[in-house]
């Protein structure tokens, strides 16, 4: 037997044996669980705020710390930084590339990330007189799709290239290289402890990564299409994904599986975004249809829909403190919902 | 990056994960959903998102019509 041969046959003996252990733990499932749990209320939320400026399709935002400014980013070529309660723009950031993917604020707030088509992700310092661009990360060889700051001196960049990356943004280099997927790596999270970070990418698997050692703890496996968007569970033992299956799904990290799929067969759009409420109970997941449904974790049902982009919601994106929900579209508006 | 390992190194890399990954402990589904469904209802009671936000704290609430008042000193 050639060498391969060998290796194949190795991989799917252990493939088998894997999941004969998830197996043996599935003694259950979430909704079965939490069915003494008494039902999420019906969700109503208002838009408070329609956010106007950029000129073109949204693809990302995220929310400062303050749970005040957020930055958006456009194909427009801009990066918006928002007063979300006046509903005005602070600043606005040109970029390089218009092609842009991703956008990330620091916890500190003063510097924000962005990166896409470009291959490269770029830190501005806000605090400055005028904005300044303090490092352009240039090593990966596809887009980024996805940054996030730990804090004013490293990054978590994702990317086209199919790896995770951090960096050291006083040298600019690569600290860590995070290689296991095979497909393109399209979306991160942090972990709330910051220790580990989970990857969701093109080859529908979702990874979770040790931050320090650079390894993969888990692979966790059930999607039948790409991975856009994944968040840590605020308990910081589950993940929420969303996939152009057109299906979410909650991973139990000590259970190592699938607990609960959050679908419905009159939705036949994918998911390009999502967020968690304070407590992790409603999910917030944007999807091609232009609506943006909002999911009880712990039952399976659909709750409520935010409806009022006349395009793709793109991205979505809830405050540290839980006190609305922002929503970004290729109709080139943000809205805010509480 | 995978895009430019072989196949050959591709299944190596994917082999050797597998290898690591068998050797996790796995705890049974009841026992760690329990522990995120008694999570999550002790912090629901303080989801804004679930019990709603009071229009008085509401830091987003719709600005409604402005009253202005002015002062106006007549003088002759």
């Amino acid at each position: 037997m050639g060498e391969m041969e060998q290796m194949k046959k190795e991989a799917e003996a252990l493939k088998t044996q894997i999941e004969a252990a998830r197996k043996a733990a599935h003694d259950t499932d979430m909704a079965s669980a939490a069915s003494g749990v008494a039902p999420a209320p019906r969700v109503q939320l208002k838009t408070r705020r329609t956010l106007k400026g950029h000129l073109a399709k949204i693809y990302a935002m995220h929310w400062c710390t303050d749970n005040r400014l957020m930055v958006s980013a456009s194909q427009d070529g801009k990066l918006l930084i928002w007063d979300s309660h006046t509903g005005n723009k602070v600043n606005a950031v040109p970029l390089k590339s218009s092609w842009v993917m991703t956008c990330a604020y620091a916890p500190s707030g003063n510097l924000v990330a962005s990166g896409g088509l470009d291959n490269m992700c770029t830190v501005y310092n806000l605090k400055t007189p005028v904005i300044k661009t303090v490092k352009e990360l240039d090593a990966h060889t596809g887009y980024l799709s996805c940054a996030r700051f730990l804090s004013d001196t490293e990054i978590l960049t994702s990317s086209g290239d199919t790896t995770c990356v951090l960096w050291d943004l006083e040298t600019g280099k690569q600290k860590t290289v995070f290689l296991n997927h095979v497909g393109d790596c399209m979306c991160l999270s942090l972990s709330p402890d910051m220790n580990s970070f989970v990857s969701g990418a093109c080859d529908s698997l979702a990874k979770l990564w040790d931050i320090r050692d650079g390894q993969c703890k888990q692979t966790f496996q059930g999607h039948t299409s790409d991975i856009n968007a994944i968040s840590f569970y605020p308990s910081g033992n589950a993940i929420i994904t969303g996939s152009d299956d057109c299906t979410c799904k909650m991973y139990d990290i000590r259970a190592d599986q699938e607990v609960i799929s959050y679908q419905d067969a009159a939705l036949n759009s994918g998911v390009t975004s999502l967020d968690l409420s304070a407590s992790g109970r409603l999910i917030f997941a944007g999807y091609d249809d232009f609506n943006c449904n909002i999911w009880d974790s712990l039952k399976g049902e659909k709750v409520g829909v935010l409806s009022g982009h006349d395009n793709r919601v793109s991205c979505t994106g809830v405050p540290g403190d839980g006190m609305c929900v922002c929503t970004g579209s290729w109709d080139s508006f943000l809205k805010i919902w509480n | 990056m995978a895009r430019d390992m072989s196949d050959k190194d591709i299944l190596k890399m994917e082999l050797e994960q597998l290898q690591k990954e068998v050797k996790n402990t796995r705890e049974p589904v009841s026992k760690t959903t329990k522990e995120i469904y008694e999570w999550v209802e002790a912090q629901a009671a303080e989801d804004p998102l679930i019990k709603g936000v009071p229009e008085d704290k509401n830091p987003f609430k719709e600005k409604g019509g402005c009253i202005i008042t002015c002062d106006f000193l007549w003088q002759n």
